[in-house]
């Protein structure tokens, strides 16, 4: 196997743009990898070897004409298979859409294409993002690199997985609840959901559209904001993207010193509930960060605790709206249609074979929330919570810089363990979620292995609004002690996969 | 606040337009049940006096310019339905009247 | 099938009508409510799409500047308040023509509220005033278009499938919700289309739509209930859709009217239902029962940000509003010394506009009226085009009449200038140059052809010197026309009864 899949995005870039390496043998070197390891990771759902290798092939013809290029040129990245694609297969993991081709790029995509970007194929994920494991997925379920028996996260799986497998350097997840930071933080890989309206969101299918959110996944924190540069910035095809400059991600990334910042500690994520060695290895970043130079403090976020059955009734209710339109009629697949049944009859036979339980569970759920008579005590009353939990994130923010907990209470936990259990499956959201619902940016970036199972463990670092540069300052600068002190990659302690 | 039964839950997946046979309504009713207790403690918090927030960012009047962007042809607009007739959308017949 | 109705004025003896109508205008914006994509009507299915109003998983909508601005403008048109910050919400329902099951609509929030319209109509005491009370100005967008194949009558019941065409689906549409109208007693009909008549005359002026009733850029939706005295608490209402003319707005009215009238009186309930209008036989069946209580789940739309008019912009777009056309033509009506009369024939010719620019050019109004509602429209009605296609300019008419009261031109002249201007030769005195259109004022040639024609007619003298005057209509005949019509008739007249030594 190539060493090439090892390497950095960073390092790959700067091997392609040098010409000491083509985009095509980096491409076929995942290419490859994909092909002898995905049978056991299930990373991906469709892998598009011809369209990445003639994405590869064009960015090699750019270096030799000496064309300016971009920062990730060349590097290959796999892409949640929620973002529209124009050509290629998009199936949010959801039987509905199987076989779906759109006829547009979501802006993300566009902006990985302008950049040379070379995207290997769409990765696994919970059907319409709903879950924390992927195991929801209609496809089957993607295993966690460091032990197949475990789930690699969720919603966004197969992008925590393909990147902790090396089957490609850079993922875009998109996270609604946490499905970037809890599965990068379960999968020992960094992820960061950006300010809500700093990335596009036009062409990503929406679950929750107030919460909604693309974003970076890698192995290191440079990478991470190498991608985030790339696909970040206004687009006015999305009304609610911010028009105002990105903030400089890789300057932040390079600078790495935290002397003198201002560290807050959320004492309502953490303690109880938490398993052991992600407390340990929480406490033990904690005294890191105070020997950088960076003051810590416990800071107090009254209302988080209800921040979790606040989002389980916002994110059903405007999903069960946004899933409204997979009904059969202009896109996806029709079930039950033999010529004597009414639309209607059609709708609901074909929404009923194409979505999974947890989708119709939500859908039922969200249904019922807005219902009339409902709303105010359901809809309406969570819509408070959000804003109490917006002012505590501000009070805290008068106080402190940057916040951190653990990312999830627990390291990865075994497939099938919670699937029938709604409501514990829900509980691993629940310190990732007050960041969507005040829409901040959010990192979560692997901070060891938990004593008592060997897996790793995630440290969320929570930024106010458009200060993401925030998180890559403080991100790199504890990835670098820790690699000092791991002497390498957190990745490198990872057990070789058999295929490979 | 909850009580799930099995005829909210057909109620629901008819407004839904979600055919889920009979014999799941008790399963999801009492799924359903669990869920809404525990999403109950949105009520813990006082919020009199709190607006409720319906969007993240702080911004308003986001207009577009009135002018002609790119259609899709209609072949590109067909080309993902499940029927197609007459460069048009197939649908079975409809019973309700708008 | 036909339900049981009452005489209509027995109706009214034993009822108070309640009024309310709902009013769907399409506004004439180059782009969809929501997406970039054209609303020009009548292009083939289908092509007026994208990811956006197709509803295709992914796509966003973003607001088109001119439908909340034209919205603004209505608003204030209508009297209304504007909101100081509102959202849009969702409207959840399944239905064909809707590509994402929900419609984005405005609920609880409407940009324009609180507003009303004066309407003005003929009673047995003469001219009276309706004041229209109306509740809310709203933005929405319309859905896509389903026609139904197979079965006997291409309508919904009894079809086989449905053809979808989405290219009407998001263009952006107002909704006018009137308050209960109460007060009409009889004329709750010529109430009703007196105010969707002014409705359309304001929107027109605005420039924010076509409306059209007969393409559905104007739509009605009319409500009715009736109660026994104006004291009584409100009826249950029925809701008649697809009432698509101003004359099917006041019949509408008069059967729902009779025929709620009707089941009352026999002790039966009135249903609250969606009712369905039919233009051919002048009734209303039966649709939807409203009971089965539509539960639509609005919230608010998470994909667009509020709308926060400054109070700067919406002073803005009120100074900018045309005059109100009720006013206007109060207005007009006294400065032209016109009868009401005069006026309905104006407005209906369609000329009003064209003789208001005639006249702020400085052509006499009475002139200026003569001209478009006599030869012009007479002229687009043979082509059948419309006035406003006529290359005919306020300029135009403003030099004819000058040449008209120097003298130089008759008024057969005149219209052969006419005929020039639009037949593309040029200005009026190029057009009179070339054409060589002169009174003829030189008296030799006059009396030439006066000669002429007595020698032709040796009789007519005679009957003329006899007192017979009107025979000299014939003489003047003969020589307007061996001059080509560019004689002053009346020197002609003047020279031939000198000749005769006849006095008039
Ligand atoms: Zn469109």
């Amino acid at each position: 196997m190539s060493d090439l899949i090892r390497k950095d995005a960073s390092e790959l870039a700067g091997l392609v743009s040098s010409g000491e390496v083509s985009a095509v043998e980096v491409a076929q070197a995942h290419l490859d990898r994909i092909a002898a390891v995905d049978g056991d990771v299930h990373a991906f759902l469709h892998v598009d070897t011809a369209g990445a290798l003639a994405s590869a092939a064009a960015v090699d013809v750019k270096v030799k004409a000496g064309d300016k290029l971009s920062v990730l040129a060349g590097v290959p990245l796999g892409l949640k298979d929620i973002l529209a694609t124009n050509g290629l297969p998009t199936t949010c993991g959801s039987r509905v859409l199987d076989g779906w081709i759109p006829p547009y790029d979501a802006t993300v995509v566009t902006k990985l294409r302008e950049a040379g970007v070379v995207i290997l194929g769409k990765t696994n994920m919970d059907e319409f993002a709903m879950g924390s494991s992927t195991e929801h997925s209609a496809f089957g379920p993607t295993h966690n690199p460091w032990d197949l028996e475990r789930i690699p996260g969720g919603s966004g799986g197969g992008s925590s997985a393909c990147v902790s497998s090396f089957e490609a350097p850079l993922a875009i997840g998109t996270d609604t609840g946490g499905s970037i930071r809890q599965p990068a933080a379960v999968t020992g890989s960094v992820g960061v959901k950006p300010t809500y309206g700093g990335v596009s969101r036009y062409g990503i299918v929406a679950l929750a559209s107030s919460l909604d959110q693309a974003g970076p996944c890698a192995r290191n924190v440079l990478d991470t904001a190498l991608l985030h540069s790339v696909i970040a910035g206004h687009d006015p095809m999305d009304a609610t993207s911010i028009n105002a400059p990105v903030p400089d991600v890789i300057a932040a990334a390079k600078r790495a010193d935290i002397k003198g910042m201002k560290v807050g500690i959320v004492k309502e994520l953490g303690g109880e509930g938490y398993q052991a060695g992600v407390r340990s290895r929480f406490e033990e970043s904690v005294a890191l960060i105070e020997s950088l130079g960076a003051e810590v403090v416990e800071v107090s976020c009254p209302s988080f605790p209800a921040a979790l059955a606040a989002y389980y009734l916002i994110l059903p209710s405007e999903a069960s709206s946004n899933l409204a339109k997979f009904d059969g009629i202009r896109f996806g697949n029709r079930v039950g249609d033999d010529g004597t049944k009414s639309v209607e009859q059609v709708m609901s036979e074909t929404r009923a074979a194409g979505f999974g339980s947890e989708v119709i569970r939500r859908i039922i759920l969200g249904t019922y929330a807005l219902s009339a008579g409902y709303y105010d005590a359901y809809y309406g009353q969570a819509q408070k919570v959000r804003t109490l939990i917006k002012q505590d994130f501000d009070a805290a923010f008068a106080k402190v810089d940057v916040l951190i907990s653990p990312t999830a209470p627990t390291t990865a936990f075994k497939i099938g363990e919670k699937l029938d259990d709604p409501l514990a499956m829900y509980l691993n959201d629940v310190a990732t979620i007050p960041v969507n619902m005040a829409g901040l940016p959010g990192m979560s970036l692997p901070i060891g292995l938990a004593p008592e199972d060997n897996l790793p463990v995630g440290l969320q670092i929570i930024a106010p609004a458009m200060a993401d540069d925030r998180l890559y300052n403080v991100g790199a600068a504890i990835e670098r002690e820790l690699l000092a002190k791991w002497g390498g990659p957190i990745l490198g302690m990872a057990p070789e996969l058999a295929g490979a | 606040m909850s009580g799930i039964s099995q005829e909210d839950v057909a109620h629901l997946a008819n407004l839904a337009r979600i055919n889920i046979p009979a014999d799941q309504l008790g399963h999801y009713a009492k799924q359903l049940d669990a869920i809404l207790n525990a999403v109950a403690e949105v009520s813990s918090l006082d919020t009199e006096n709190v607006v409720a927030m319906s969007h993240p960012v702080p911004m308003t009047n986001v207009f577009r310019e009135d002018i002609p962007g790119v259609s899709l042809t209609a072949e590109q607009a067909l080309s993902g339905a499940p029927a197609v007739e007459d460069e048009r959308f197939k649908v079975p017949r409809i019973l309700d009247e708008e | 099938m036909a339900e049981a109705t009452m005489n209509y004025d027995e109706a009214i003896s034993k009822f108070d009508p309640v009024l309310g109508l709902e009013v769907h205008v399409e506004l004439g914006t180059n782009t969809k409510m929501f997406c970039g994509c054209s609303t020009v009507f009548g292009a083939p299915p289908n092509t007026h799409v994208c990811p956006v109003c197709l509803g295709l998983p992914g796509a966003l909508p973003t607001l088109n500047k001119i439908g909340v601005e034209s919205a603004i403008r209505i608003g204030l048109a209508l009297n209304c308040e504007i909101a100081e910050w509102c959202r849009f919400a969702r409207k959840n329902y399944f239905y064909p023509d809707m590509p994402k099951n929900f419609q984005t609509s405005q609920y609880d929030e409407p940009i324009a509220f609180e507003g009303y319209l004066d309407v003005e109509i003929d009673t047995d005491e003469g001219r009276r005033t309706f004041r229209v009370p109306i509740e809310r100005a709203h933005m929405e967008e319309d859905t896509g278009k389903n026609s139904h194949v197979g079965g006997a009558t291409g309508r919904i019941h009894g079809a086989d499938y449905s053809l979808v065409d989405y290219n009407r689906a998001g263009i952006p549409l107002i909704e006018i919700v009137t308050k209960p109208i109460t007060g009409t007693g009889k004329y709750a009909p010529e109430v009703a289309k007196a105010y969707v008549a002014a409705l359309r005359d304001i929107l027109r002026g605005l420039g924010v739509s076509d409306v059209k009733m007969e393409q559905g850029s104007l739509r009605c939706d009319v409500n009715l209930s009736l109660r026994e005295t104006p004291e009584s608490k409100l009826g249950t209402r029925s809701e008649t859709k697809n009432v698509n003319s101003l004359r099917s707005v006041e019949r509408a009215v008069r059967y729902e009217v009779t025929r709620h009238a009707a089941r009352l009186t026999a002790g039966d309930t009135v249903v609250q239902e969606t009712r369905h209008w039919h233009e051919d036989t002048g009734i209303s069946t039966s649709g939807r029962a409203k009971s089965d209580a539509e539960d639509y789940r609005y919230f608010p739309e998470p994909d667009l940000l509020p709308i926060a008019p400054s109070r700067e912009w919406v002073e803005e777009l009120r100074a900018s509003l045309p005059e109100n056309p009720a006013v206007r033509r109060a207005r007009l009506v006294a400065d032209w010394g016109l009868s009401e009369i005069d006026m309905n024939t104006v407005v209906n010719s369609g000329a009003l506009d064209l003789i208001v620019e005639a006249v702020d050019a400085g052509v006499d109004p009475a002139a200026a009226r003569k001209w478009w509602t006599g030869e012009l429209s007479r002229i687009a009605n043979d082509r059948g085009i419309e006035l406003e296609e006529l290359p005919v300019t306020p300029a135009h008419l403003k030099r004819l009449e000058e040449l008209i009261s120097a003298g130089s031109l008759n008024d057969k002249l005149a219209r052969q200038a006419l005929e020039g201007v639009i037949a593309g030769e040029g200005d009026i005195d190029a057009i009179v140059k070339a054409r060589g259109l002169a009174v003829v004022s030189d008296d030799g040639p006059l009396l030439a052809a006066i000669d002429e024609a007595l020698a032709a007619d040796p009789a007519v003298a005679e009957t003329i010197k006899s007192g017979k005057l009107a025979a000299a209509g014939s003489v003047v005949g003969a020589v307007m026309k061996a001059t080509r019509g560019q004689a002053d008739a009346a020197r002609v007249r003047e020279l031939l009864f000198e000749k005769l030594g006849v006095s008039e």
